[in-house]
């Protein structure tokens, strides 16, 4: 996207374009005339483009200190997150300019368990995402995990610096943040459904090629990379409902159970065919106003900034359990 | 303060440009007639005035989907005239309506059973019959809603067109097209469906669309992606696939964060000839040829100063405004709105343009306008506005041309601008 001198500030951009965005579809929600399907379709692909060059910047940023340390030591003592529930440091200290990447690093890095991990919240992304600034910004780090991947497993997790697309909410530590519930109407049919979902740890897991370890914290590991998933048995009569239900999480056999639906196999392949397909626009649209919606709502209690954008887009970013996905009614 | 609702939201002149139609966002129409040219006050000659005024739309909810639906004219179409009345459709974001406007200039007098308020005569007055006589009155106009077409969109209309057949006409919304007999309102026939079966995969939506001024069966609509389709309804019921795809590559030198928002095409004409189309997306406006679906055959940047200041206009919202454009009579000369209550004029013959305003103050009755100019640094000449001053609340997104002559009709915010051309009257 814009590449060249000015990294940094363009980074900066991006997140001031997420917080611009996310504002402008909340608020498109209680203009008058109904949601505007164009426009928002439209703030959505700024959404996409500010991710996408945010990412690639944060997966650069990460590649170049995994050249620093190319001896397996830890990279960082972090120190773990504090669950947000108690106003945590890292969101009330707002992200500066300077320092962005760096307390947002420290922030939000866990070490886990033996493996010397660098987790980091940023691929709250729709897996293509994931995979776009992996392969194109930061092939070394793509390397990197590529001995984790396929049947890699725990085994290899102690490569050096190994990044993953984790994409915990890092708050409830490590145990994956899911389930909310999102009532869906289909203009066309009339159709109401209540779905209830969640985009667990492990899907994000299983559907990006860097990744490897699943937290602990959850009940089974995650498919491989690459292999299709298996669904319950009973999942297809639960699907038919859903008109334009959210792929949430997908059915792993023994997984904890959440609501899955018959269209993440359709996702998984399409994603597969189209790694860098752009077509998930209105994907984002969702992701981005139910998200935004919950994070709302979870500030409240913080009167003195009740819609900064800044802090949504960070919470945003970070926290993957608001990427369920609910249809805008139009 | 404006008062929202007396935001002019479209222009449109008919056919014979006699009439000019607009409407508000507060959902009414006013219409202008042209004052014939007289010999006696030759300084009337040609001037609008105001003719009809009615509300056209009133806001509405949608219970069911708890949505309000506002009442917002966004496109005034004629219809050819075969008459004595003149008929339009109008529309909001939801339903399209037929009017018919009809004037009234005599009136019967001398009933035998009423009197001359219309109450019974007491019959015993009665000593002889007279036959009722039509005298003069004073005109009054009459305008009846004749159709509804209602509860054929689910997503917010953004244009109609009426066919060259006279009989059909076809009304957009984001995602689908619908084909009307002027009749019936009842059923129409869904000639375009870009609902993806998973909403998730959505990728661009239909910004507008015209039917083709001489082949019936033609038509073209544009996405927010920057490109057009034309269809042909004979091909198949449903026109899903198109005849022609006019799109051009993106300059990748342009990209930014915001190329997909100014790539959208907020506005389609096709050429009086049938020959050409022109596009408005938001920083140019370009005139395609139909049998060239690679690339436009001309590009005209609009407002190119704005390309580095994207980021605040998607702030303001301002990136997200809807200019339309117009052709002249004779198709030469292009035009368009922009800021600052500017609006551009692009001659396709000589390639020169030329800036004009529309403002109270820059303009007295019967004064010529003057070019203005826009600098962006460098030298600076009097009476340059800087782009930082430009004001971005006062934007011109509606313009017509008179079908035949040069008049342009400006609507500017509340205020609507009739600017003519008295020295080149013919088109050339």
């Amino acid at each position: 996207m814009l590449r060249g001198r000015r990294r940094m500030e363009c980074t900066l951009d991006a997140q001031s374009l997420i917080s611009i965005s996310l504002r402008k579809i909340h608020s498109s929600r209680t203009q008058r005339g109904g949601i505007k399907l164009h426009k928002n379709l439209l703030v959505s692909y700024v959404l996409r483009n500010a991710r996408q060059l945010y990412l690639s910047e944060r997966y650069a940023e990460l590649y170049r200190r995994q050249q620093h340390y190319p001896d397996g030591a830890p990279l960082l003592a972090m120190p773990a997150c504090p669950p947000p529930a108690a106003a945590p440091p890292e969101l009330a200290v707002l992200p500066l300019p300077a320092d962005t990447q760096d307390r947002e690093a420290r922030s939000c890095a866990v070490v886990r368990g033996g493996a010397e991990l660098l987790e980091v919240p940023v691929c709250a992304a729709p897996p293509e995402l994931q995979r776009a600034p992996c392969r194109d910004s930061s092939p070394g780090f793509y390397r990197a995990t590529g001995s984790a991947g396929p049947g890699g497993g725990s085994s290899n997790s102690a490569a050096p610096g190994l990044l993953y697309a984790a994409g915990c909410d890092f708050g409830s530590g490590g145990a994956p943040h899911c389930s909310s519930r999102t009532t869906v109407l289909d203009l066309d049919t009339h159709v109401v459904t209540t779905v209830e979902n969640g985009y667990l740890h492990q899907d994000c897991c299983s559907q990006c090629p860097c990744c490897c370890q699943p937290a602990p914290g959850l009940a089974s590991p995650p498919p491989t990379p690459g292999t299709k998933r298996k669904y319950y048995p009973g999942q297809e009569e639960e699907e038919e409902g859903v008109e334009e239900g959210e792929p949430g999480g997908g059915g792993v056999a023994g997984g904890p159970p959440f609501a899955p639906c018959t269209k993440r196999a359709r996702f998984e392949e399409y994603s597969a065919e189209h790694p860098q397909d752009s077509s998930n626009i209105s994907n984002l649209i969702s992701i981005f106003g139910s998200g935004f919606t919950g994070l709302v709502s979870r500030q409240q209690a913080d009167s003195e900034q009740p819609l900064n954008g800044q802090l949504c887009s960070k919470q945003a970013l970070a926290s993957l359990g608001a990427w369920t996905r609910a249809i805008v009614a139009f | 303060m404006i008062d929202q609702a007396d935001i002019i939201s479209t222009v449109e002149f008919n056919h014979t440009g006699e009439l000019l139609a607009t409407g508000d966002k507060g959902g009414r129409v006013v219409i202008f007639q042209r004052e014939p040219e007289s010999k006696n006050e030759p300084y009337n000659q040609g001037e609008y005035n105001v003719y009809s005024t009615f509300q056209s739309h009133e806001p509405e909810f949608d219970y069911l989907k708890s949505l309000e639906i506002e009442e917002k004219i966004n496109k005034i179409k004629w219809l050819p005239q075969q008459n004595a009345a003149h008929s339009l459709l109008s529309t909001n974001d939801k339903t399209i309506k037929l009017w018919k406007i009809t004037e009234r200039d005599k009136r019967p007098e001398g009933y035998n059973l009423k009197d001359e308020e219309g109450k019974l005569k007491d019959l015993s007055t009665v000593t002889s019959l007279q036959v009722p006589v039509l005298k003069p009155m004073d005109l009054m106009v009459e305008v009846t809603p004749r159709r509804i077409f209602a509860n054929g969109h689910t997503y917010h209309v953004n244009s109609i067109s009426v066919n060259s057949d006279c009989e059909t006409y076809m009304s957009a919304d984001d995602l689908r097209i619908n084909l009307w007999h002027l009749a019936i309102t009842d059923r129409s026939f869904n000639i375009v469906d870009i609902k993806p079966a998973n909403m998730e995969d959505l990728t661009e939506v239909i910004t507008a669309s015209e039917f083709h001024p001489h082949h019936c069966n033609l038509f073209v609509y544009s996405s927010s992606k920057g490109s057009l389709r034309l269809c042909d309804m004979r091909a198949s019921a449903l026109c899903d696939k198109h005849s022609k795809l006019y799109e051009e590559p993106e300059d990748p030198s342009n990209r930014s964060f915001f190329s997909e928002i100014i790539s959208s095409v907020s506005d389609v004409k096709f050429s009086h000839s049938g020959r050409y189309m022109l596009t408005r997306d938001y920083l140019t406006v370009k005139v395609w040829d139909l049998n060239m679906e690679t690339k436009p055959v001309e590009t005209y940047q609009v407002h190119d100063y704005l390309r580095s200041k994207l980021c605040s206009l998607y702030e303001n919202d301002c990136i997200f405004d809807k200019f339309e454009c117009a052709w002249n009579g004779s198709d030469s000369v292009i035009m368009t709105g922009a800021y600052n209550n500017f609006f551009r004029m692009f001659d396709r013959n000589t390639k020169r343009d030329v800036t004009l305003e529309a403002s109270r103050e820059s303009s007295k009755p019967r004064a010529i306008l003057k070019p203005r100019r826009v600098c962006v640094g460098g030298k600076r000449r009097k009476d340059d506005i800087s782009v930082d001053s430009l004001d971005f609340t006062k934007k011109i997104l509606h313009t017509a041309w008179h079908p035949t002559e040069n008049i342009i009709a400006i609507a500017a915010t509340n205020n609507l601008y009739i600017f003519q051309d008295k020295v080149n009257s013919e088109m050339h």
